[in-house]
């Protein structure tokens, strides 16, 4: 009996072990399921600059990445590309209640924007969102009941929609509709629109974020498409956070700021810019300009009253989303 | 005068020269179109960006990395479940107790069961907002998100493989091989051994072969468990999916090849363990299984 107890410590000694005083030197940086090849190259910087730090990499939709952390996936970061996801942290006590307030930008170092992606020439002369409800035009984008990437793209035509008539609630609504009405396919993620778009050779326009056009122009051909900004749309804003539990149980706060941070300095935002990230340095946008055309960005608080209210209006069961897409 | 004895043979359903060139015919088109095309397009894609391109994603630590969790996964699961196959098969077939088709519908559950729901009920159960989650975080011990959870979810989507491969084979076989010997004085162990085992073989051989497949291929329940982290939780099919979705197509093809490498090597030892065993011991079981009961092998 006292050697099974003693066996019995052994083990335990071993098992919690590893929480020791030292803080951690490696840290888990949960991020969104597209984005392997930009913090492969931001890792690779950091740790150039801070030999001994090893930084993991997780990637998923950010849905189910929030979900496993909830779940007891020990990620010290995240790198979402939705804030509601991060949302999704704070109200289960594993982020602090004012993240926004912990980094520059509302904790948001890159941004993009949807945007459109055409076949090489233009040959339908798209310039603008007006251009996406003609007879003539077939436009590309997943199920905004099933895709982020696609809210975005509801959001940012109903920003422009509200602008263009003045707020007149049934002309935008018929402008949605039309809008839907010209999507041929309705696919459940980005890159099943992409597919469609790029190898069914299905719709003249594919909307999706602008720094993904950069990746499907690298894919499939520089030459067999060209990318066409809108003249406004809305601010799409890749958050990131400090997982305060997991930083707290780890020691690893301190490694987990700093990385943080360093997406914010002059190194690591030319490496999102590179990637096709809209940043907010003066320097490095100014030296990105030509990649990047002037466009103007609304955001969600300004047009729609912040997320809880489009949840409310749009995207619960029943709501605007439901309505309109129900009517097709 | 009677029947003449005529060298023809009965009729049988579909044995015109007709029927049988359009049956054969159609089997072969509809097998390149469903298995053989798509398995061609894997491997020209996977070298479409070149041989160096090919070698750079194998040869990525990440990959590599895949690879081998993905046979460690087998490793630990592919033997587990054969056991408890073989327990399962043998409590089924050699006695008789209540509970006895219960547990008949238990093994055959996760047959039934998207690989999905086997992942998220892992999640409620190991999961820090599950049952045992809280106190598998005090006592420091990971079992979602790391090796234990990715090898749980493949058993638990894989238990039925062998276990189903047998029971049917079994049945047929009946008990009295097994009553001889122990009534001749044979311990458990040695009728299993050298009456039992000789009798299943092939059939066990095939149910191992598609569990070893179904473990390496385990897409759905290990996404949901296994938490995607690069380098450490990625298996293969994840890592296939991570490639395709960063716009990497070559690359996801090249990993995807190198899955499918893995398939046809598991079916190429079983071809060849078969041809083995079949000079020695007639026809493969798992080929025509043994109709009559007790049939000698």
């Amino acid at each position: 009996m006292k050697r099974l107890i003693l066996i019995g410590a052994a083990i335990a000694a071993l098992l919690t072990a590893p929480a020791s005083a030292e803080p951690a030197t490696k840290i888990l940086n949960a991020s969104y399921d597209v984005a392997r090849e930009l913090f492969t190259q931001v890792n690779a910087a950091y740790v150039a600059q801070h030999p001994g730090v090893t930084i993991d990499q997780s990637h998923a939709g950010t849905s189910k990445q929030a979900r496993a952390i909830v779940e007891g996936l020990e990620a010290d970061v995240v790198t979402f590309n939705q804030v509601t996801d991060i949302a999704f942290l704070a109200k289960n006590g594993f982020v602090s209640e004012d993240w926004q307030n912990d980094f520059p930008n509302k904790s948001s170092p890159f941004h993009s924007l949807p945007s459109f992606l055409v076949r090489a020439g233009n040959p339908k002369n798209v310039k603008d969102w007006d251009d996406l409800v003609r007879d003539d035009v077939k436009v590309i984008f997943p199920n905004p009941k099933t895709s982020g990437n696609a809210r975005y793209t509801y959001l940012a035509a109903t920003a422009f929609a509200q602008e263009k008539f003045g707020g007149d609630a049934d002309k935008v609504k018929a402008f949605i509709g039309k809008l839907f009405d010209n999507v041929p396919v309705f696919d459940t993620g980005g890159r099943a629109a992409t597919t469609t778009f790029v190898e069914r050779e299905i719709g003249d326009v594919l909307i999706t974020f602008e720094s993904e056009t950069t990746g499907i122009r690298k894919e499939f051909g520089e030459d067999k498409f060209q990318s066409v900004t809108p003249s406004v749309s809305l601010l799409a804003e890749f958050p990131v956070a400090i997982v305060d539990k997991v930083a707290d149980a780890r020691d690893s706060r301190e490694l987990a700021k700093a990385y943080l941070e360093f997406l914010y300095t002059p190194e690591g935002q030319t490496i999102l810019a590179e990637n096709g990230n809209r940043v907010n340095d003066k320097a490095v946008a100014e030296a990105f300009k030509d990649k990047f055309p002037a466009v103007r960005l609304v955001t969600v608080e300004d047009v729609f009253g912040g997320w809880d209210k489009i949840q409310a209006e749009h995207f619960a069961s029943g709501g605007l989303l439901d309505q309109l897409y129900g009517e097709r | 005068m009677s029947t003449p004895p005529s060298r023809r043979k009965p009729p049988r359903v579909g044995d015109g020269p007709l029927i049988r060139r359009s049956l054969i015919g159609f089997v072969l088109v509809v097998g390149a179109l469903l298995v053989l095309s798509p398995l061609l397009v894997i491997f020209v894609q996977a070298f479409s960006a070149g041989t160096a391109a090919f070698k750079a994603v194998i040869l990525h630590p990440d990959t590599l990395h895949a690879i081998g969790l993905t046979v460690a996964t087998a490793l630990i699961a592919v033997p587990v479940n054969t056991a408890f196959g073989i327990a399962a098969a043998w409590a089924i077939t050699k006695f008789d107790f209540p509970g006895r088709r219960l547990l008949l519908v238990v093994i055959e559950i996760p047959f039934s069961i998207s690989p999905i729901v086997a992942g998220v009920a892992y999640l409620f159960v190991y999961g820090l907002q599950g049952l045992f989650g809280p106190a598998l975080q005090a006592a420091d011990v990971k079992i979602l998100f790391a090796l234990p959870g990715i090898v749980l979810a493949s058993m638990f989507v894989t238990a039925p493989f062998v276990a189903r491969e047998l029971i049917p084979l079994m049945q047929a076989q009946g008990r009295d091989l097994e009553e001889a010997a122990t009534s001749l004085g044979a311990s458990g162990w040695r009728t299993f051994f050298s009456v039992t085992l000789p009798n299943i073989r092939w059939a066990l051989l095939y149910g191992v072969v598609l569990c070893n497949a179904r473990v390496m291929g385990e897409f759905g329940a290990v996404s949901v468990v296994s938490g995607n982290i690069r380098g450490q939780t990625n298996t293969l099919p994840l890592h296939v999916e991570l490639l395709y979705h960063d716009y990497q197509t070559a690359g996801a093809f090249a990993a995807a090849s190198t899955l499918t490498l893995l398939a046809i090597v598991t079916i190429i030892a079983k071809v060849l363990l078969e041809r083995q065993g079949a000079g020695r011991s007639g026809r493969p079981a798992l080929a025509a299984p043994a109709p009559a009961q007790g049939s000698k092998p």
